[in-house]
């Protein structure tokens, strides 16, 4: 569970995030919406420490994330797994080294473990005979298969996906979704992800957080959405006319 | 940005960079392949630079011989000299920090806007200890065999010039390699190829480490890093000189 209290951070004279109190419950997938620019992604980058919050807290279950020196960061990092928004593969690695990388900077296993387990992480995200190929070589939604490889590596207690599907098309989003899904089951992971892509809150949105202009706005599930009647969720979620239509039969 | 602000940035970059590794073994295997990408991959450039500086200097020395006072086997002597003292350590370096630097910044740069550096620091990994560290150590080691090299072909290059175009007798030319030789020299030339190893590695490391923004960012980053590590080496290469051989 992470816990993030009253959460304020801002850039010189920008305000980016204001007030924001959340809890992310473990196996499930905590989902935060919102624009572009709402302050969802620095949001993420506060909760993992890549930004540092000007007041308020972040708990990782008990432990006080935001007052930890960096050797405490490190050893919770550790159990941490991330898949940005461009995959960030390391492009000089073949995608078997990059799913062998943390494995090898952290685990004391054997080589021939190391590689077991490798591979099984890529046979869970169904990524086979490409153990091979670079990066540039695979297609965005491999590539982003290959970066939840990665995550899941070290049997993380908390996965972060910044816009896992952004660029997809419609199906491989969806395989995606579903796959962060059933890892999240499987392993009783904590799971947050950012995105502004209505289909995957539909999809696996579990428990949605929406911030808009760097407030928490609205928090609930996704049947919540539909009998919602806060005016910027509304405008967010229905401002396609696909949306307009679902929430006019529902 | 001030060069005070830069200074500090720097400052404190460095002690992440010099901070206690995540493996020492993992350290040892990116250090050889970057004494390979870094060391290896720049000798072609080094020996055709060197071969021509040395060809050059010796004709241009020999033309300007008209005093018939002078000895012949001077030319062979300033060959040396020139490719020992300045040449093979300074202007090499300086070639050194627009290929390598450029490759440099612009590969960390890469990896800045792609979030790769990213993806180290939620791994648990200092990022600026892991990429820039094995760099900097690979070609501190690496650059004193290049500069070597150079001295070696530069040398050769000369003597190939001076040779075919008849300006120089080879017998001349190889006493004057020999003459007056003070090894010190090559101490010197050592200490400074190492100090400009350093610059090169750890300025354009720093100016890709800290950019912001996407492509556009990465080339002027990689740019800075270039003219910046210039200007430093040709500074250094004074300070040294004086503390040096004074």
């Amino acid at each position: 569970m992470i816990t993030v209290n009253n959460v304020y951070k801002s850039f010189a004279d920008l305000k980016v995030l204001n007030d924001i109190s959340i809890t992310f419950e473990a196996g499930k997938t905590n989902l935060i919406i919102g624009q572009s620019g709402s302050g969802k992604t620095v949001l993420l980058k506060s909760i993992i420490g890549l930004h540092e919050v000007d007041s308020g807290s972040i708990f990782y279950n008990d432990r006080n994330f935001t007052a930890m020196n960096l050797k405490g960061r490190k050893e919770i990092r550790k159990e941490m797994g991330m898949v940005f928004q461009g995959g960030a593969l390391f492009d000089s690695m073949t995608v078997e080294e990059n799913v062998l990388f943390p494995l090898n900077m952290f685990s004391n296993s054997s080589e021939k473990e190391k590689k077991e387990r490798a591979n099984f992480c890529l046979n869970r995200v169904n990524i086979q005979n490409s153990n091979h190929l670079f990066p540039a070589e695979i297609s965005g939604g491999m590539q982003k298969r290959v970066a939840i490889a990665r995550a899941i590596a070290l049997n993380p207690k908390y996965l972060f996906c910044d816009e896992p599907n952004s660029g997809l098309d419609p199906v491989t989003a969806i395989l995606i979704d579903n796959l962060i899904l059933e890892i999240t089951k499987e392993y009783n992971i904590t799971t947050i992800i950012n995105t502004h892509d209505m289909n995957s809150v539909m999809e696996i949105g579990e428990k949605i957080i929406f911030i808009s202009k760097g407030n928490k706005v609205w928090e609930g599930t996704k049947d919540g959405i539909f009998d919602t009647d806060n005016e910027d969720l509304n405008n967010f979620v229905f401002a396609s006319e696909l949306y307009k239509k679902i929430k006019k039969i529902s | 940005m001030n060069l005070f602000e830069n200074v500090g940035k720097f400052s404190r970059f460095l002690v992440l960079v010099f901070s206690k590794p995540e493996k020492s073994k993992t350290l040892f295997s990116q250090i050889i392949r970057e004494i390979d990408k870094l060391g290896i991959n720049s000798i072609g450039i080094v020996v055709i630079i060197s071969l021509f500086m040395g060809a050059v200097i010796t004709l241009q020395t020999a033309y300007n011989m008209l005093n018939p006072l002078l000895p012949d086997y001077l030319v062979g002597y300033t060959t040396r000299e020139s490719m020992i003292l300045e040449f093979s350590s300074t202007i090499v370096g300086l070639i050194l920090a627009g290929k390598v630097g450029s490759n440099i910044a612009s590969e960390i740069g890469s990896m800045r806007v792609t979030e790769q550096i990213d993806a180290l620091e939620i791994m648990g990994i200092n990022s600026a200890n892991h990429l820039v560290l094995p760099k900097i150590i690979a070609a501190i080691f690496i650059n004193p065999f290049l500069y070597i090299l150079s001295v070696f072909v530069g040398i050769m290059g000369g003597l190939i010039a001076g040779s075919l175009t008849g300006t120089v007798i080879l017998t001349d030319y190889i006493e004057g390699v020999q003459y007056g030789f003070i090894p010190y020299y090559i101490s010197y030339s050592l200490i400074k190829t190492a100090v400009f190893a350093f610059i090169i590695t750890a300025i354009p490391s720093f100016y890709g480490y800290y950019v912001k923004g996407g492509a556009l960012e990465v080339g002027k980053a990689s740019t800075k890093a270039v003219v910046n590590s210039s200007i430093l080496i040709l500074l250094a290469n004074v300070i040294l000189t004086q503390i040096l051989l004074k």
